[in-house]
């Protein structure tokens, strides 16, 4: 078993207003995936959710607000899970709710060494 | 004479936590022995003498005389064969022969042998079997029906703990405070084991098995009257074993027999274990710490709410959410996906069972068999057939039986 990272991105600033109950229905979404990937022994970390503020800082010492400068899709948090093959974690990460609010999921195997 | 056991049952962990707090691990057999001799000569005594009238206050006094006896020996061994050190002791402090059996001492030295037993360097199973012995005056007997092992496995088992104790040199007191929450989240995890010794041991012997729980309890209680080990957690557990432990009489039939949560007759469940349950369970909604016993508490909470509502199984649904992020355990994944199907159906639930892969455990496949009837009871059937196969236990076996001539 390998650990992949998920990182979640998505243009949230489409993301509409939701309703509290829109919105409770999200958050169960994404327990109820967290868990089945835990209930299946292949959570290595839940990560963190970020907010969606940011700074960039540069070589020339600029900094810039925001943490998606020049693309419009910000990373909205990152998960570690453990799979054998980058196939299988693909099949993790296909339920990922952020895929179904026009968002992307980018699976990256952490390095051992 | 009912009232020796019962008093050996009471006394005898006292007698043997204040004596080994005064002697140190070196002398525990000596401990071991002053108790079971004090034990002893009650028997010959009272059987002659009839019972005196303050029973607990003569063994103690018995059991004094035969420790300062110990002490005296012992310092007149040190003064004849090892004058040297003799000469230095006696010079900061003369031998104190005395023993404290005050309800203070008493209460203190069962707590820091408690945080001795459960010291990191000691395996959990030798944890296990110190504080049965030590903490719960638990004869070698007994603790060999509990774990249906034999008595000389149990001797073994308990003399390398004992070795282990000194070799470590393992100080018999309270941590200090920077350690405490790690060295208590040890003492926490041996009394949930303790307690899960009790309520899913196989051993037919139900009063044993109902001690243990008991037992359990009563340790963990002491750590909430404590001030400096009265923490979150300790609550949280003690809530769990008290939901539990409010199910003991309506799970098991006259025969010992498991019977299942759907068909226990709630009139057996006891009101004043569930409502201290929800009393620890709401002493231990304070900090930030959020420990697996809350989450284990909160579900013990809600089973112990009869009715079927989806607000009961959305909870208890999240609740193992959060627990298996904690800790992986293949009967939460089991139990997560159950609720799964009470909150979000029956489809969704199959295909994450099936994801499952607990192939060698009879429940995996007992669970498939109940989220399959109704919708392919062909597969239903298969399954149950296939839990058939694994199950060990005849009640195990019976109850999937059940299953299957319903189907």
């Amino acid at each position: 078993m390998k650990d992949y990272l998920l990182v979640f991105r998505a243009d949230f600033s489409l993301m509409p207003n939701r309703t509290p109950e829109e919105m409770q229905a999200m958050s169960k979404r994404w327990m109820d995936w967290i868990g089945s990937i835990a209930a299946q022994n292949k959570l290595a970390g839940v990560g963190n959710r970020l907010e969606g503020t940011g700074r960039v800082l540069k070589g020339d010492s600029t900094i810039t607000n925001g943490p998606y400068a020049e693309i419009k899709e910000s990373i909205g948090g990152y998960s570690i899970v453990k799979a054998d093959s980058y196939e299988a974690a693909i099949e993790l990460a296909k339920g990922c709710p952020i895929l179904k609010q026009g968002g992307n999921v980018e699976v990256r195997e952490i390095s051992e060494n | 004479m009912e009232l020796i056991p019962h008093l050996f049952r009471t006394e005898y962990r006292k007698i043997i936590a204040v004596l080994c707090k005064r002697f140190g691990f070196d002398e525990i057999e000596t401990a071991e022995d002053i108790a079971s001799d004090t034990f002893m000569s009650a028997t010959q005594t009272w059987g002659l003498q009839g019972i005196p009238e303050h029973p607990v206050a003569w063994l103690y006094t018995v059991a004094k005389n035969k420790a300062r006896n110990f002490l005296h020996r012992q310092a007149t061994f040190n003064n004849k064969v090892i004058p040297e050190t003799a000469l230095r002791e006696n010079a900061s402090t003369l031998p104190e022969y005395e023993i404290d059996l005050s309800p203070q001492n008493i209460i203190d030295s069962q707590l820091q042998m408690m945080f001795a037993i459960c010291h990191p360097s000691i395996a959990p199973e030798a944890q296990i079997g110190l504080s049965l012995r030590i903490l719960c005056g638990f004869g070698i007997e007994e603790i060999a029906d509990a774990f249906l092992t034999k008595k000389e496995t149990i001797n073994k088992r308990l003399y390398r703990a004992k070795e282990k104790l000194r070799e470590e040199n393992i100080p018999i007191a309270l941590p200090g405070m920077a350690e405490i929450d790690d060295r208590l989240a040890i003492v926490l995890a041996t009394l949930y084991l303790l307690f899960s010794e009790g309520y899913y041991s196989i051993s037919n012997n139900r009063t044993v098995r109902k001690e243990l729980c008991f037992e359990a309890m009563r340790l963990c209680y002491m750590l909430v009257e404590n001030k400096h080990t009265n923490k979150p957690p300790v609550n949280a557990l003690l809530s769990l074993m008290c939901f539990h432990a409010s199910r003991f009489e309506a799970r098991l039939n006259r025969n010992g027999e498991m019977i299942l949560y759907e068909e226990q007759d709630t009139t057996l469940w006891d009101a004043d274990l569930i409502s201290k349950g929800g009393y620890f369970l709401n002493q231990s909604a304070t900090g930030t710490q959020l420990s697996r016993y809350h989450l284990e508490a909160a579900i013990a909470y809600w089973n112990t709410q009869k009715d079927d509502t989806k607000e009961k199984w959305e909870n208890i649904l999240q609740l193992y959410n959060q627990l298996l992020q904690i800790e992986y355990a293949p009967i939460a994944a089991l139990n997560r996906t159950f609720a799964l199907s009470k909150a979000n159906g029956k489809e969704e639930a199959i295909i994450e069972a099936e994801k499952l892969n607990l192939t060698n455990n009879h429940f995996y496949y007992t669970l498939l068999g109940e989220l399959y009837t109704g919708i392919d009871n062909t597969k239903a059937k298969q399954h149950f057939e296939k839990a058939l196969s694994l199950a060990k236990t005849l009640t195990d076996k019976q109850t999937i039986e059940k299953k299957i001539d319903k189907i």
